[in-house]
């Protein structure tokens, strides 16, 4: 067991009336990736807190060995001296410095007591080439887009002399390219020599790049799968974090598409604050009752923009198109004209665009249709209490209570919130914009399921994702999206992921 | 008795406030002897803070989408000046300047809603000018001088009591009768409440707890009219203030307006997303708040029958005080206008203990100053508890 870098044994973690982890064991070896995996709330976090020392010594029990001896740490300092490093989900970078200030914030090269700005940036230089970044140490950190940002804090690791690199969630915000690159990019560290750990909920990578996968389900470790054994496979590795097989991640659907329900028509929109940039370029698609139409498209491509557009004018400054629906031309100039007709737009961003965090699930899921609940000149309580548990209890919402403050309840089941808020709105078509990032497998399912639902019921459902098996599993048709134009349009049946990939990087101007 | 401590430990944060209010009450009405819940006092103590608790409950809601509102004291001196004029110079008639005040100051708070609203300028910058410009307006209009007397019809709002119908001798009988109407009011509106909860099998204390509250609540009540009818009997400013708070209460908890106003203060983009146009909820409680400054510019100057420049001066921060000590969260969302109330009257009884005590005007702002920030630490260190 020489070849051992980190063992964690019997780990006990208890939160007031929670046991989030219940003698967890995880052993780590020397060079290797080791992917941790489980649903949302399985105890990854926690676990990863007890290594760092954000939960420090005393507060948990069992025994944490790091490179042969025992390690009692009592906070983040200590285990960064260790050569413990954690890359967080949400990114710990100051937007207004500069990626060398960045790289070493908390960590400064001085000189007498003086920032020694020379060895920075020499120091800082050799980081990025080290990390394969095209951004300038002295760029500020705002004006990189998110995978470099993701770099940089590799970057600030390395600077650390990190023996054990722990990445939560890295490629959640990153597209696919940029996904790549990053794991790339451990698979290098690796052959330096560098232990990693990865936390993901995105299984593909996991079997691409590790050399153990731990399972995690409820606070307990379920079981550790060798890469060697060619054991790793998607199945076991969800049978293992769900506790039961899933026959199918994305269950089939009855549909009878029928008409033509919503019809965008040469919609442009310029960007609000760079003029003559088209964000959404002569865009137009059309969308049929009871249809799950999906549009594929990187980062940047101008997917939301285009959703926040057509969703009264949200994003962005509109120059021309229509919408129409049912073959009549409807104008959407607000979010309160845009509910009028129908139409309903889950955001990518539900902590940000989709919640008010410290109101409760009643008061989150009434809040487009409190107009519904007018009496007289006040909201009907008790019907609002009605519907809402009617709701809650229709899209599985896991919470003792709809007086529950939504800040408190897991991804999944804040998704299911927002979902709840729009299908009380009761709309003709819904815009998911990525309706399922950042939530375990379980709900994605259960998410799944509800599309499907309504559907069924003859809803038209817009799906906007970058994962394209989510997309090639829920839709009946896809578009590609590029620098704001429609490239491509496939019923599903003759998609293949390489085939959107290839519309989905097309570019106007070029050559083909 | 483990319920009991649950239903404190969950609700500390509301009946914080409360048991603080009633701490400040029992300690001053012993360090002073019982003067402080004499009749006189106590008639005195609303009286004192009808201007500030009208501001607290403009600020809480402007507190509560997340903006702030630093002219209020300006606002209400620049009005009251405005009634001076009116009323002494120009010998209007008191009804029509008072319509007059009121719509002046909701000129000025569409005009510092605007820039806050629709051109987005931070509240504070376009508040803190606000503070300066209508103190400086308020100078201007008056040549620095003060304007006095107003006509006895425009006093009254502010000093007057309603007379007693059955000219009780030793008792106002009119006051004991309201008293005893509100208490039976307050008693429905609990029993009905409750059978709701009930009925929807909503959460609800046990059926002691909720007595012992009823029957706590009905003898306080009781208890203040009585001390109220052995002085003069109910202000005018009473009446005034219970509707405002009943109100506002009413607007705040039942209709999509005010739910409108915590979902902008919870998460203006969130909130435009569904539909909520945050602009214009933005706009009107600025303009709300320029109303309600104005009538506490107008309460104001008829109490102290005079227009002066510097009328008003710090109740901006008194009014914050209070909506802050109430509960109200300053980054939005969060707060109530029962609350912002109680905040207003425990600044006020200190005031007025402190006061009675003969401690100057030098500690006594010393005093509340650590006050408020006492309030908001344990409110804090409250919640992470909680958390």
């Amino acid at each position: 067991m020489t070849n051992t870098i980190l063992q964690m044994r019997g780990i006990i973690k208890e939160f007031p009336g929670v046991r989030a982890l219940n003698n967890v064991e995880f052993n780590v070896e020397k060079g290797e990736i080791h992917a941790l995996v489980g649903e949302n709330g399985a105890g990854k976090s926690t676990l990863m807190k007890v290594l760092s020392g954000v939960h420090p010594f005393g507060s948990y029990q069992g025994e944490i060995v790091f490179e042969d001896h025992v390690c009692q740490f009592k906070n983040i300092n200590e285990s960064e001296a260790e050569g413990i490093v954690i890359i967080h989900q949400e990114l710990a970078l100051i937007p207004d410095l500069s990626v060398a200030e960045n790289v070493f914030l908390g960590n400064e090269r001085v000189k007498r007591g003086i920032i020694d700005w020379h060895e920075t940036t020499t120091e800082t230089n050799k980081l990025l080439a080290q990390v394969g970044m095209r951004a300038k140490s002295s760029d500020l950190v705002r004006h990189i887009g998110v995978g470099q940002q993701q770099l940089v804090e590799i970057a600030k690791a390395l600077s650390k002399k990190v023996k054990l690199l722990i990445l939560d969630e890295p490629t959640a915000a990153l597209n696919e390219a940029e996904s790549e690159n990053l794991l790339n990019l451990l698979l290098e560290f690796k052959k330096q020599g560098l232990t990693s750990i990865l936390i993901s909920h995105k299984l593909k990578e996991v079997m691409k790049v590790a050399d153990h996968v731990t399972v995690l389900r409820d606070g307990q470790t379920i079981e550790t799968i060798s890469a060697k054994d060619g054991e790793i496979t998607e199945d076991r590795i969800i049978k293992g974090m769900v506790g039961r097989d899933l026959v199918n991640l994305y269950p089939k659907r009855n549909t009878k598409i029928s008409d033509v329900m919503f019809e965008i028509e040469n919609w442009t929109v310029e960007h609000p604050q760079v003029p003559d940039k088209k964000v959404a370029d002569n865009v137009t698609l059309k969308v049929r009752r009871g249809e799950v139409v999906g549009i594929a498209g990187l980062m940047g491509a101008g997917r939301t923009e285009l959703a926040m557009s057509i969703f009264g004018r949200m994003y962005g400054k509109y120059v021309s198109g229509t919408v129409k629906k049912e073959g009549k031309e409807i104008i959407i100039k607000s979010v309160d004209d845009a509910i009028k007709h129908g139409l309903a737009y889950v955001s990518e961003d539900r902590k940000e665009y989709g919640l008010i965090l410290q109101d409760n699930i009643k008061r989150n899921i009434s809040l487009s249709s409190l107009k519904k609940l007018l009496k007289k000149i006040t909201i009907d309580e008790p019907k609002e209490i009605h519907v809402v548990e009617e709701i809650k209890a229709k899209l599985n919402i896991k919470a003792p209570h709809i007086n529950q403050d939504v800040v408190n309840l897991s991804g999944g089941n804040q998704q299911k919130v927002v979902l709840g808020k729009w299908i009380f709105t009761d709309p003709d078509m819904l815009i998911l914009d990525e309706p399922t990032r950042g939530i375990d497998i379980g709900a994605k399912n259960e998410i799944y399921k509800i599309m499907n639902e309504l559907a069924e019921k003859g809803k038209c459902i817009l799906v906007i994702s970058s994962e394209l098996p989510e997309l090639l599993g829920t839709c009946d048709r896809i578009y590609t999206l590029s620098n704001g134009c429609i490239t491509g349009e496939f019923p599903t049946n003759q998609a293949t992921q390489e085939k959107l990939m290839t519309y989905m990087t097309y570019n106007k101007g070029e050559e083909k | 008795m483990k319920e009991l401590k649950n239903i404190i430990s969950q609700n500390v944060r509301k009946f914080g406030m409360i048991i603080a209010l009633f701490g400040i009450l029992v300690i001053f009405q012993l360090l002073t002897a019982g003067t402080l819940l004499t009749p006189l006092n106590v008639t005195n103590i609303i009286m004192q803070n009808s201007y500030i608790i009208i501001l607290a409950i403009g600020m809480v809601m402007v507190i509560i989408t997340g903006e702030i509102d630093l002219s209020v004291g300006s606002v209400a001196a620049f009005v009251g000046a405005i009634a001076g004029i009116l009323m002494i110079r120009m010998e209007l008639p008191v009804v029509l300047s008072v319509i007059i005040c009121l719509a002046i100051g909701a000129l000025i708070g569409a005009w510092q809603g605007f820039w806050v609203a629709f051109v987005k300028v931070p509240a504070f910058i376009v508040t803190l000018a606000g503070m300066l410009l209508f103190r400086g307006l308020t100078m201007v209009a008056l040549g620095g001088r003060t304007l006095a007397p107003f006509p006895e019809g425009f006093r009254m709002m502010s000093s007057s009591f309603i007379n007693d119908w059955f000219s009780g001798s030793t008792f106002h009988i009119l006051t004991l009768i309201f008293g005893i109407i509100a208490t039976i009011i307050y008693v429905i509106q609990e029993i009905r409440g409750r059978k709701d909860l009930i009925k929807y099998n909503q959460e609800q204390s046990s059926q002691g707890l909720f007595i012992l509250k009823v029957i706590i609540l009905s003898l306080l009540i009781l208890a203040f009219t009585q001390r109220l009818a052995v002085y003069a009997g109910i202000p005018y400013i009473l009446i005034i203030l219970l509707a405002l708070i009943i109100g506002y209460t009413f607007y705040a908890n039942k209709t999509i307006g005010g739910r409108h106003i915590y979902a902008v203060g919870g998460n203006e983009r969130a909130a435009q997303l569904s539909g909520v146009k945050t602009k214009k909820v933005k706009f009107w409680v600025y303009v709300n708040m320029g109303i309600l400054a104005a009538l506490a510019g107008l309460i104001f100057a008829g109490r102290l029958n005079a227009a002066t420049p510097q009328a008003g001066n710090l109740f901006e921060l008194d009014a914050i005080a209070a909506a802050v000590i109430g509960g109200a969260s300053l980054t939005g969302g969060i707060g109530t206008v029962v609350g912002a109330v109680i905040g207003a009257l425990i600044m006020g009884v200190l005031n007025n203990g402190m006061s009675l005590l003969g401690v100057g005007i030098d500690w006594q702002q010393a005093i509340k100053g650590l006050v408020l920030l006492g309030a908001v630490a344990f409110d804090i260190l409250n919640k992470k508890k909680s958390s």
